[in-house]
């Protein structure tokens, strides 16, 4: 058989009332389909009709697109209470067409969603927002009262997982805050020497790295590095623990979620944490000396010692005090979101990216309100 | 007389304002071995999921024993879900696990017991369900039959009082749908446990089902409670002939004689 493209042809009674619709030629999904608008328009005298028989003898091949036509056709003529004669299609064509419609259609409540005025959306979000704070302090409520039973000995989880995150936490992620925080010294150094060059005091090179690294870069440098690194990790594992029904059958066999899940990370994340900013603080520490050795000819010794008599010792301890807030930050955000992840990949993936995004800002949040705080007592 | 082990009244469970399924009433003796059935989509897993106390009742209750998971303290409430064993749909064993760490962890949590005992017993839970060979595998490592009957294994490693299965059968072949229906059976008669699975494989629910609910999603709310032999043989509602003859009776016949 040669292939023939397809064609309709419309022919009408004398007294228009009846029409026949003739289907010519072969029906292919290639070919596109057919939409309303073109069908309406071969169509346009239809309203005057009573009754349309569709003739399929000339039919070739046929496939979807006939079918998809057809429909469109039987809802056009639905609406124009046209009658639609349809018994001379091939039988295939007559068993798909009562095949879709043997289904009894269910009102979900997916398509017939209202679009929402501007005020019931604002509503919404508040709502979800005030919903979203009460998880979060019933979560910090919980996480209290783990703690509690940690310090009591009465915490069940299994202190082999507090051996592998602390492993994870630790030493992995040793090379990436090492790189990071040298070149943050470095920067710091950098930027400092060229502008109190102008002054010929490069000798507080020292003074501003010390400074610097200790009571700030240190600790945000780590902190945004492991919520990057180990928070998102949290999250993707939680969440797909959550997918895959493993946090409701630790649930149904007695076991806190909080205490099981949390509790050795928030541990891990605790301990490594201010360790890793103190590593972060000497090598900052490192890349400023480098600089000011090798491009301000100023001496190790002298760094040093310029570096002790000006930063004094409570400006690290307000960084390590800062790294334990963020380490609980941290924690926080990816156990929250990987706890309140929905049962699917992509839900995963978006839980994931949340854990890290929020992380960082509160990260950002958190320092800037102790900075303040700080400054208002006068430290 | 049998007594009763878990009773739900009124229960209407919802997510959110959709409504799942409206005034549930029925009981589940001791020992039965109870089956929860309906078509897919009528709220099999939800019912599952508010009798272990995952999901928090709309309305009315669920009573373990005589008592509400959710009016009791936490302290109370674990010591309750303790006595349940439930094997999820897909096994939902912890994936950083082995096996046996998966069954041994019940019983590192809630028994006094030494290593060296943990480690006898594990294995003697595994072999139950034909697994002992495969006791430091990864989860990821063996099929989904064998995590099914694993699960199975770490819902048994604390001797539960009631046993729950999420459709334990789905995904298997006829062959290991039989052996585990077998080993429900085996160890309801053993242990003396009650047993509530979730199915709608017609061959199990006849071959080891002695009580049941069926869930009509249209109507949203249970159509019948009883044997589901007594209810192939006597009950008249067509949507419950339908459904356990697979559609063969489509119409009510009256009288119908076995």
């Amino acid at each position: 058989m040669s292939e023939q493209s397809r064609k309709l042809v419309v022919s009408t009674t004398a007294d228009q009332t009846e029409a026949r619709l003739s289907l010519l030629g072969d029906w292919r999904i290639d070919d596109g389909l057919l939409n309303g608008e073109q069908l309406r328009q071969q169509l346009a005298p239809a309203p005057s009709w009573q009754r349309l028989v569709v003739d399929g003898d000339q039919l070739g091949r046929w496939d979807s697109s006939l079918m998809s036509m057809l429909r469109e056709l039987r809802n056009l003529c639905q609406e124009l209470n046209v009658e639609l004669e349809l018994a001379s299609l091939p039988q295939g064509v007559l068993r798909l067409m009562q095949l879709a419609d043997s289904y009894p259609t269910r009102n979900t409540d997916k398509s017939t969603k209202p679009k929402l005025s501007l005020f019931e959306r604002i509503g919404k979000n508040v709502q979800s927002s005030l919903r979203n704070l009460d998880y979060i302090l019933d979560f910090l409520g919980h996480l209290t009262m783990a703690l509690v039973r940690l310090v009591k000995g009465q915490a069940r989880y299994r202190s082999e997982d507090v051996r592998l995150f602390l492993q994870d936490a630790g030493p992995g992620s040793f090379k990436i805050v090492a790189l990071i925080s040298l070149l943050v010294g470095v920067i710091l150094a950098f930027v400092g020497a060229v502008q109190l060059r102008q002054f010929g005091a490069e000798i507080y090179v020292a003074s501003l790295v010390g400074l610097g690294m200790g009571r700030e870069m240190g600790a945000m440098m780590t902190a945004i590095i492991m919520a990057g690194r180990t928070g998102a990790a949290y999250a993707a594992q939680i969440g797909s623990m959550q997918v895959n029904e493993e946090v409701d059958a630790l649930k149904t066999m007695g076991l806190s979620d909080v205490e099981f899940l949390v509790l050795p990370r928030v541990t891990a994340m605790l301990i490594m944490l201010p360790l890793l900013t103190i590593f972060s603080i000497a090598m900052g520490i490192l890349g400023g000396a480098l600089v000011s050795s090798l491009m301000l000819d100023i001496g190790w010794l002298l760094y040093i010692k310029q570096m002790s008599d000006t930063v004094a010792l409570y400006h690290y301890a307000i960084g390590l005090a800062k790294s334990i807030l963020f380490a609980l930050v941290i924690v926080m955000s990816g156990c929250i979101h990987g706890l309140n992840c929905g049962r699917s990949a992509t839900a995963v993936g978006k839980a994931t990216t949340l854990a890290v995004v929020h992380a960082i800002v509160a990260i950002i949040v958190v320092d800037s309100v102790v900075t303040i705080l700080l400054t208002v007592l006068g430290l | 007389m049998s007594q009763s082990h878990i009773e739900v009244n009124n229960l209407t469970m919802a997510y959110g304002p959709m409504v799942v399924q409206r005034d549930l009433n029925f009981t589940i003796n001791r020992g039965d071995i109870f089956v929860i059935m309906g078509g897919s989509g009528c709220g099999k897993s939800t019912l599952m999921k508010h009798l272990i106390g995952l999901n928090r009742p709309a309305q009315g209750e669920v009573l373990f024993a005589g008592k509400s998971l959710w009016h009791i303290d936490e302290q109370e409430r674990r010591n309750l879900l303790r006595r349940f064993g439930i094997t999820y749909q897909a096994g939902a064993l912890l994936s950083s696990l082995t096996l046996g760490e998966n069954v041994a962890l019940p019983l590192q949590q809630f028994t006094p017991l030494k290593p060296s005992e943990i480690d006898d017993l594990v294995r003697y839970k595994l072999a139950l369900v034909g697994l002992e060979p495969y006791q430091h595998f990864m989860p990821s490592e063996i099929s989904g039959g064998m995590r099914k009957r694993a699960a199975l294994a770490r819902a048994i490693a604390l001797d539960p009082e009631v046993l729950f299965f999420d459709e334990p059968s789905a995904g298997l072949d006829p062959i290991s749908a039989r052996l585990l229906d077998d080993l429900i059976l085996e160890l309801r008669d053993s242990l003396g446990a009650t047993i509530v699975i979730v199915t709608h494989e017609l061959a199990s629910i006849f071959a080891i089902g002695d009580n049941s609910v069926f869930l009509d999603p249209e109507t949203k709310t249970q159509l019948a409670t009883g044997d589901p032999k007594q209810l192939l043989a006597s009950c008249e509602l067509p949507q419950i002939q339908r459904f356990l003859t697979r559609g063969e009776r489509q119409a009510p016949t009256g009288s119908i004689t076995s």
